[in-house]
C-alpha cells in the first residue's frame, strides 16, 4: 500500500530531503563542528606528513644527518597530532551520529502519534516499523561511516591537489582533468543509483509489512492450512526485494572499480610524463618520486568518497521515506476550549490547578461551562469513504447521567457514532454538541480525556497487568488499580495468576483469554474515572455470570455519568435510560426497554429474535 | 567455535549463489593482481627509464600500466555484479528459510517469540548479514593478498628496511584483534535493543485506537523515548569501541612511515639504498597497513553478522514441538470427536493444568454447545481438536482416530475453527475468503457469505467481493469481521466446525439465521463456544466447563433441571426479560 504511494511520488525533491537531514545535524552543531575541525587536522596532518617526505629525501642529497633528524622529528610530530585527532573525531562522531539518529526516531514516533487513524488504517504495521529500522538504519550507516569520511576526502582531495600544483603545476593539470572526470562520473552514476535505492527501500517496507502481518496472524495461517499460500506470496515479495537489492548494489558497486581505473590511468599518464620531464631535467627525481606517492595517495580519498557516496545515496532514499511520513499533516485540532479543574468560590466556579474532581470547559474567552456529559448529534452525516454514507442525518441526545444504549444489526453504524463523539473521525454534515459546545471547538486531547472508552478490540501492552490497567490513569496508585480491577471483576482472576498484578503480559496478552483481556480493559476505563463512558461491546467475550458480577461494579461506575453502551446482548442494555435502535445509519426507534417492547417495532423483533429462531 | 559453526550453517543457504560468491572472490584476486603490478611498473619508470634516459621504455611501461588498469576495470565491474547477486541472493534465501520454518511452527512455538522480534530477525538481521557480504567480500579476498604481497615485495626491494613491517604489522594485528574481541559480545545486546524498540512501535500501532482514546500519545512517546535512549546508549558503547580501529591503524601506519624515513634516510646517506627504493618501500606502507585495517573492518562486520546469525539460527533451530507424522492418515472418515482423559498445560513447567481429566464423546453430525466462565479453558479445549496444541495427557480423537495419527494438513482441512481473535488480512474480501478455499467460485463465495449472513452488507458495498478491507480489516465493523471469518471457515467445508465465541459481536437475529444455515449442513459436527444461552440451548448436548474440568453435560432441559451453574447462567440472561423471555423459551 505504502509502496504504491511511494513509487507514484517521483521525482522526489532530493535537495529538500538533504536539507531536512542537515537540519537534524544542525542540532548537534558543536559536536559536529568539533568533528569537522578534528577531521581537518587529521587530514591535513596526513597531507603534510606526506609532503615532508620530499624535504627529507632531498636533504639526503646534502648528506646532512641533522637535517634528516629534524625532518623525521617534524614528520613524527605531525603524524602524532593526526592520529590523536582521528581518535578524537571518531569518538565524537559516534556520539553525534547516535544522537541525531535518536532525534530522528523520536520525532518520527512523536509525529506518528499525531497522525489521523486513516493513516494507520491504510498501512501495514510492518511497513511503518520499517521506517524505524530499515530506513533509519540507512541514515545510521551513512552517519557512522560516511560523514567524517566525506569531509576528510574533500580536504584530502583539495589539499592534495594544492600540493600537487605546488610541486609541479604542469603535471597537475593532467591530475585535475582526471579528478574532474571522476566526479562527473560519480554524479551521473549516483543519480541512477539513488533511484535503485529508493526502490529497494520501498520493496523492503513492503516485505516487512507482509512479514509482520503474517507473523501476527500466524495462528490463522495454521488453522487454514494456508502455509503454502503464504509462502508463495512471501516468496514473490522476497524475490522483488532481492531483485531491487541486487540492482541497487550491483549498480552502485560498479562505481568503485570505475573510479579506481580512472585513478590508475591518471597515475600511468603522470608517471610517463613525469619520467620524460625528469629526463629533460624539468624536474628532479626526488620531486617526481614524492609527487608520484602523492598521486597514488590521492586515489585513496577518492575511492573512499565513491564508496561512501553509496551509503549517502542509500541514506537519502531512506531519509526520504522517513521525512515523507514526518511531513504528513497530523490530526486537525483547531479547538481551543480546554478542560480545567474547577472549585466553587462564593457560589461561582473558578479554575484551579489542584485536582478537585470537578471539571469545566474553559472557552477561549475564559468562560466556564461545567462538564456535565450532555451529548447531542444534530443532523449528522458521515461515511468512511466518499459515496458510502454510514450515518444519514442522525440526531440524538444523551442527557447528563443517562445510560444510552445503541442496538441494531451489524454495520448499522453504532461504533461509528462513538467514533464521532471522541473525534476519531470528523462529521461531514451537521454537528456533535458536547455540553453545548461543538466538539470541533474542543481541544482534542481534552475532549478525549473527558471520555472513557472500552473498545471492541482489546490490545494489551508488554508490561505487567498493573501497568496495563494504569494505562487508564498514569498516576493511579496500586490501591486504585486494585479497586478498579474489583469493579471489573478482574481482581479474582488476576490474583490467581502466578505473580498477581505483577504478572507480565506477553505478546498482546496471549496468556490471557479474550474475556480476561476485556475485564482488564474495563478496569482500565474504571481507573480513568471519566465523566462520560463509552462501552463498545465491552462485555461481548465475558460470560454472563461474570457479567452479572461486573454489573454491580459497572452500575457503580456508571453512576452519575453519561454512558453510551453498544451491545448485542440485550440483557446488557435492558436497564438503559434510553435505547436507540439503529438501522442503515438512521435512528429508527428510541425509548426505554418496556416502551420499545410495547411498541412492537424493530426492537421487539430484535429482542425476540434471540428466542424465536433456532 | 560455535560462532564459526553458525556462519558455516548459514553459508549452506547460499544455494545457487555459491557460484556467484566464489566467482566474486576470484575476480577480486585477479583485480588485485593487476593493481599490484602497477607500482612495480612505476618503480621501473623512475629507476630504469629516468636513470637510463630511455623515453621509449617509459612509454612502453606507461602503456602497460594503462592496460593493467583497464583489465582491473573489467574484473571490478564483473565483481560488482557477482557480489551483489551473492549478497542479496543469500539474504533472500535465509529470509525464506526462516519464513518456511515459522510456517511449520506449532502454536506453542509461536507463543515463545514476539511478533516484532520475528520481524526484526527476518529483516534487520538479514540486512546485517547482507551488508557483511557487500562490504566484506572484496576486502576479505583482497586484503590478505595485498598484505602478503606488500610485505613480500618490500622485502624483495630491501629486506633490511622491510623488517620494520615485520615488527609493526603484528603489533597492529594484536590491537585490532583486541578491539574485535571486545566489540563482538556487544552486538547481541544491540540487536535485542532493536527488538525492544520494534516491539514498542508495533504495540503502539496495533493499539493506536486505545492510545488515542486515552490520550496516551505522550505516554507512548515516553515509553518509546526509553527504548530509543537505550538503543542509543548501547549503540554508542558498541560503536565507540569499534571505531578505535581507525586511530590504531593510523598510529601504526605513521610509526612505520617515520621509522622507514629514519632508517631509510640513514641507509641512503651511507649509500646502501637508492632514493627510488625508499619511495617504493614507502608506498607499500599504506598498502600493508590499509589491508590490515580492511581486514579488521571485515572482522567487525563479521562479529556483527555473527550476532545476527545467532538470532536467525534461533528461529531456524526452534524445535517444532508438533509435527505431522510420516504417512499420516490422509482422510478423516467422519466428524466424531472424542476426548479421553485429556489433561493439558501450556508449558511443561506450568504449575496448574489448564484442562484436567476431560472425557467427552461427540458423535458425527451433532451440535454441541460449550459454556463456561471466563478463563474456564473453553478455547483451550477446542484448540486440541485441530492439533493447534497437543494434549499433555490422554488422547483426542477425531473420526475415531488419535489426532496425532493424521497428516496435519488433512486434519486441519477437516476441522474448521473460527478463532476468537478475528483476524483478517490486508487485501480484498475475496482474497480473504479464498483462504478457506482458493478455488472457490464467486457463487460459492456468495453462498458462504449468505450462510454467515455476510451477504447483505457485502451487497451494499459498491465493490462487493472486491472491497478492500484495509490493514487487518479495519474497514469493516467488529460484527462484519466475525461474519467474514465465519464465511471463510465455511468455505473449507470441514467435517468438524468449531465456533470459538464467534458470534459475540453479531446481533441475536443474525446469529439465529447463521445457526439456521449451519443446521443445514448435515453430517458436520458443530462445536459452539458461546456466552449466550440462546446460542446453545437448541444443541444436542451442552458442555459446561468450570476451571478446566467438565462440570456437566446434557441437553438444555436436563441441565436446566439439575445443574446449578447452568441455572444461574440461564437466570442471569433471562432475568428482567419478563414474561416475554420465558414465554418465548417455552414456545
Amino acid at each position: 500500500m505504502a509502496a504504491r504511494q511511494f513509487s507514484g511520488k517521483r521525482p522526489q525533491n532530493l535537495g529538500h530531503t538533504l536539507r531536512t537531514l542537515l537540519s537534524y545535524l544542525g542540532r548537534h552543531k558543536l559536536l559536529l563542528l568539533a568533528v569537522a575541525a578534528l577531521v581537518t587536522v587529521s587530514a591535513l596532518a596526513n597531507l603534510l606528513g606526506t609532503y615532508m617526505i620530499r624535504p627529507v629525501v632531498n636533504s639526503l642529497a646534502g648528506g646532512d644527518v641533522r637535517a634528516l633528524t629534524l625532518g623525521v622529528a617534524v614528520t613524527a610530530g605531525i603524524y602524532g597530532l593526526g592520529a590523536l585527532s582521528s581518535l578524537g573525531y571518531t569518538q565524537i562522531m559516534v556520539r553525534a551520529a547516535q544522537q541525531v539518529l535518536r532525534d530522528i526516531r523520536r520525532d518520527l514516533f512523536d509525529h506518528l502519534q499525531t497522525l489521523p487513524l486513516q493513516f494507520f488504517d491504510t498501512r501495514r504495521h510492518g511497513d511503518v516499523m520499517s521506517y524505524f529500522t530499515n530506513d533509519v538504519d540507512t541514515i545510521s550507516d551513512a552517519l557512522n561511516n560516511s560523514f567524517a569520511m566525506v569531509i576528510q576526502s574533500f580536504i584530502q582531495v583539495a589539499g592534495t591537489l594544492t600540493l600537487l600544483f605546488l610541486l609541479n603545476w604542469r603535471l597537475s593539470l593532467v591530475v585535475a582533468v582526471c579528478y574532474g572526470a571522476m566526479f562527473g562520473y560519480i554524479r551521473f552514476s549516483g543519480r541512477r543509483s539513488k533511484r535503485y535505492y529508493t526502490r529497494q527501500q520501498a520493496a523492503l517496507g513492503e516485505l516487512d509489512g507482509y512479514i509482520e502481518e503474517m507473523m501476527a496472524g500466524q495462528k490463522v495461517v495454521k488453522v487454514f492450512n494456508h502455509e503454502a499460500a503464504s509462502l508463495e506470496a512471501f516468496r514473490e515479495k522476497n524475490e522483488a526485494l532481492r531483485r531491487a537489492g541486487t540492482g541497487a548494489q550491483g549498480y552502485a558497486a560498479t562505481m568503485v572499480p570505475a573510479v579506481v581505473t580512472i585513478s590508475y590511468i591518471n597515475y600511468a599518464i603522470v608517471a610517463v610524463l613525469g619520467g620524460i620531464m625528469a629526463i629533460r631535467g624539468t624536474t628532479d627525481v626526488g620531486s617526481l618520486a614524492s609527487y608520484l606517492v602523492f598521486v597514488r595517495q590521492a586515489a585513496l580519498p577518492i575511492n573512499q568518497f565513491t564508496q561512501q557516496s553509496n551509503f549517502l545515496l542509500a541514506a537519502l532514499a531512506g531519509a526520504e521515506r522517513v521525512f515523507s511520513v514526518m511531513e504528513r499533516d497530523g490530526e486537525t485540532d483547531e479547538g481551543n476550549t480546554v478542560l480545567v479543574n474547577v472549585k466553587e468560590e462564593g457560589g461561582r466556579l473558578v479554575p484551579c490547578p489542584e485536582k478537585t474532581g470537578r471539571w469545566a470547559w474553559q472557552g477561549p474567552d475564559g468562560s466556564l461551562t461545567p462538564l456535565r456529559g450532555d451529548v447531542r448529534f444534530e443532523h449528522v452525516d458521515f461515511g468512511y469513504e466518499a459515496g458510502r454514507p454510514i450515518l444519514k442525518d442522525i440526531s440524538l441526545y444523551a442527557e447528563p447521567g443517562q445510560k444510552i444504549a445503541f442496538v441494531g444489526s451489524t454495520g448499522a453504524g453504532k461504533t461509528t457514532i462513538t467514533n464521532l463523539i471522541n473525534r476519531f473521525y470528523d462529521v461531514q454534515g451537521g454537528r456533535v454538541i458536547y455540553d453545548g459546545i461543538d466538539v470541533r471547538d474542543i481541544k482534542k486531547d481534552d475532549l478525549r480525556r473527558s471520555l472513557g472508552i472500552v473498545l471492541q478490540d482489546t490490545h494489551l501492552f508488554t508490561g505487567t497487568i498493573a501497568d496495563n490497567i494504569r494505562f487508564g490513569r498514569l498516576d493511579a496508585t496500586q490501591e486504585e488499580i486494585e479497586a478498579a480491577a474489583r469493579i471489573a471483576s478482574a481482581d479474582s482472576f488476576i490474583r490467581r495468576l502466578p505473580q498477581g498484578y505483577d504478572t507480565p503480559v506477553t505478546a498482546d496478552g496471549a496468556n490471557l483469554s479474550q474475556g480476561q483481556r476485556q475485564l482488564i480493559a474495563i478496569a482500565r476505563a474504571a481507573v480513568a474515572d471519566p465523566p462520560v463512558l463509552i462501552l463498545d461491546e465491552a462485555t461481548s467475550s465475558i460470560d454472563t455470570r461474570t457479567e452479572a458480577l461486573i454489573e454491580k461494579g459497572m452500575d457503580r461506575l456508571m453512576e452519575g455519568r453519561t454512558v453510551f453502551v453498544i451491545a448485542h446482548r440485550l440483557s446488557t442494555v435492558r436497564n438503559a435510560d434510553a435505547i436507540l435502535v439503529l438501522e442503515h445509519g438512521q435512528v429508527v426507534e428510541r425509548g426505554s426497554h418496556e416502551a420499545l417492547l410495547a411498541q412492537k417495532g424493530e426492537y421487539y423483533q430484535l429482542y425476540h429474535g434471540m428466542f424465536e429462531l433456532s | 567455535m560455535t560462532a564459526v559453526h553458525d556462519l558455516k550453517r548459514l553459508l549452506g543457504y547460499l544455494g545457487p549463489y555459491r557460484r556467484d560468491l566464489v566467482l566474486g572472490g576470484l575476480l577480486v584476486l585477479v583485480e588485485t593482481a593487476f593493481e599490484l603490478v602497477i607500482p612495480v611498473l612505476m618503480a621501473d619508470i623512475i629507476d630504469v627509464g629516468v636513470a637510463g634516459r630511455d623515453v621509449a621504455f617509459i612509454l612502453r611501461k606507461g602503456v602497460q600500466m594503462g592496460v593493467c588498469a583497464l583489465l582491473a576495470l573489467v574484473t571490478g565491474l564483473l565483481y560488482a555484479r557477482f557480489a551483489a547477486r551473492a549478497a542479496y541472493g543469500w539474504g533472500a534465501s535465509i529470509r525464506q528459510a526462516q519464513f518456511e520454518r515459522i510456517q511449520r511452527y506449532a502454536f506453542s512455538n509461536l507463543d515463545r517469540f514476539e511478533t516484532a522480534s520475528l520481524v526484526t530477525r527476518m529483516t534487520t538481521d538479514v540486512t546485517v548479514i547482507q551488508n557483511a557480504v557487500n562490504g566484506g567480500l572484496r576486502p576479505l579476498a583482497r586484503a590478505p593478498v595485498m598484505l602478503v604481497l606488500g610485505v613480500g615485495l618490500s622485502m624483495w626491494m630491501n629486506a633490511r628496511l622491510a623488517v620494520i613491517f615485520l615488527v609493526c604489522t603484528p603489533i597492529l594485528a594484536i590491537i585490532l584483534f583486541c578491539i574485535v574481541r571486545r566489540v563482538g559480545p556487544m552486538y547481541g545486546p544491540l540487536q535485542r535493543a532493536v527488538d525492544r524498540l520494534n516491539n514498542v512501535v508495533q504495540e503502539g500501532l496495533t493499539a493506536i485506537r486505545a492510545v488515542k482514546a486515552f490520550v496516551r500519545g505522550d505516554y507512548e512517546a515516553e515509553k518509546f523515548a526509553a527504548v530509543n535512549d537505550e538503543l542509543t546508549d548501547v549503540s554508542q558503547l558498541t560503536f565507540r569501541t569499534a571505531v578505535l580501529n581507525l586511530p590504531a591503524f593510523q598510529l601504526t601506519m605513521y610509526t612505520a612511515t617515520v621509522l622507514l624515513l629514519w632508517f631509510g634516510g640513514n641507509m641512503i646517506l651511507s649509500g646502501a639504498l637508492q632514493v627510488g627504493e625508499l619511495t617504493g618501500v614507502l608506498s607499500y606502507v599504506l598498502q600493508i597497513m590499509n589491508s590490515l585495517m580492511l581486514i579488521s573492518n571485515v572482522f567487525l562486520l563479521l562479529t556483527r553478522a555473527l550476532a545476527s546469525a545467532r538470532r536467525i539460527l534461533e528461529v531456524l533451530d526452534e524445535e517444532v514441538v508438533l509435527t505431522s507424522p510420516e504417512d499420516g492418515a490422509a482422510e478423516v472418515p467422519d466428524g466424531s470427536v472424542d476426548f479421553e482423559h485429556v489433561s493439558f498445560k501450556y508449558h511443561a513447567g506450568a504449575r496448574e493444568y489448564a484442562l484436567s481429566g476431560v472425557d467427552l464423546h461427540i458423535p458425527a453430525g451433532q451440535t454441541v454447545g460449550i459454556l463456561g466462565g471466563t478463563g474456564s479453558a473453553k478455547t483451550t479445549l477446542v484448540q486440541l481438536i485441530p492439533r493447534l496444541y497437543d494434549a499433555t495427557q490422554g488422547t483426542v480423537k477425531v473420526g475415531g482416530r488419535d489426532v496425532r495419527e493424521y497428516d496435519l494438513h488433512a486434519l486441519r482441512d477437516a476441522v474448521g475453527i473460527v478463532l476468537q481473535k478475528n483476524e483478517l488480512f490486508s487485501g480484498t474480501v475475496r482474497e480473504n475468503l479464498q483462504w478457506g478455499n482458493p478455488d472457490a467460485s464467486d457463487k460459492e463465495l456468495w453462498e458462504a457469505c449468505r450462510a454467515a449472513c455476510a451477504d447483505e452488507f457485502l451487497a451494499r458495498m459498491p465493490q462487493g467481493l472486491d472491497t478492500d478491507l484495509g490493514q487487518g480489516g479495519v474497514n469493516v465493523s467488529g460484527g462484519q469481521k466475525q461474519r467474514l471469518c465465519i464465511a471463510r471457515t465455511l468455505l473449507k467445508r470441514p467435517k468438524v466446525l468449531i465456533f470459538d465465541d464467534s458470534t459475540s459481536a453479531v446481533d441475536t437475529a443474525t446469529e439465529a439465521s447463521i445457526r439456521a444455515a449451519l443446521s443445514a449442513l448435515p453430517g458436520v459436527t458443530k462445536l459452539i463456544i458461546a456466552q449466550r444461552v440462546t446460542s446453545v440451548m437448541h444443541t444436542d448436548q451442552i458442555v459446561i466447563l468450570d476451571d478446566g474440568r467438565v462440570h456437566a453435560v446434557g441437553t438444555h432441559e436436563e441441565l436446566l433441571r439439575r445443574d446449578p451453574i447452568y441455572q444461574e447462567i440461564y437466570a442471569s440472561q433471562m432475568k428482567g426479560g419478563g414474561e416475554d423471555g420465558s414465554q418465548a423459551v417455552q414456545r
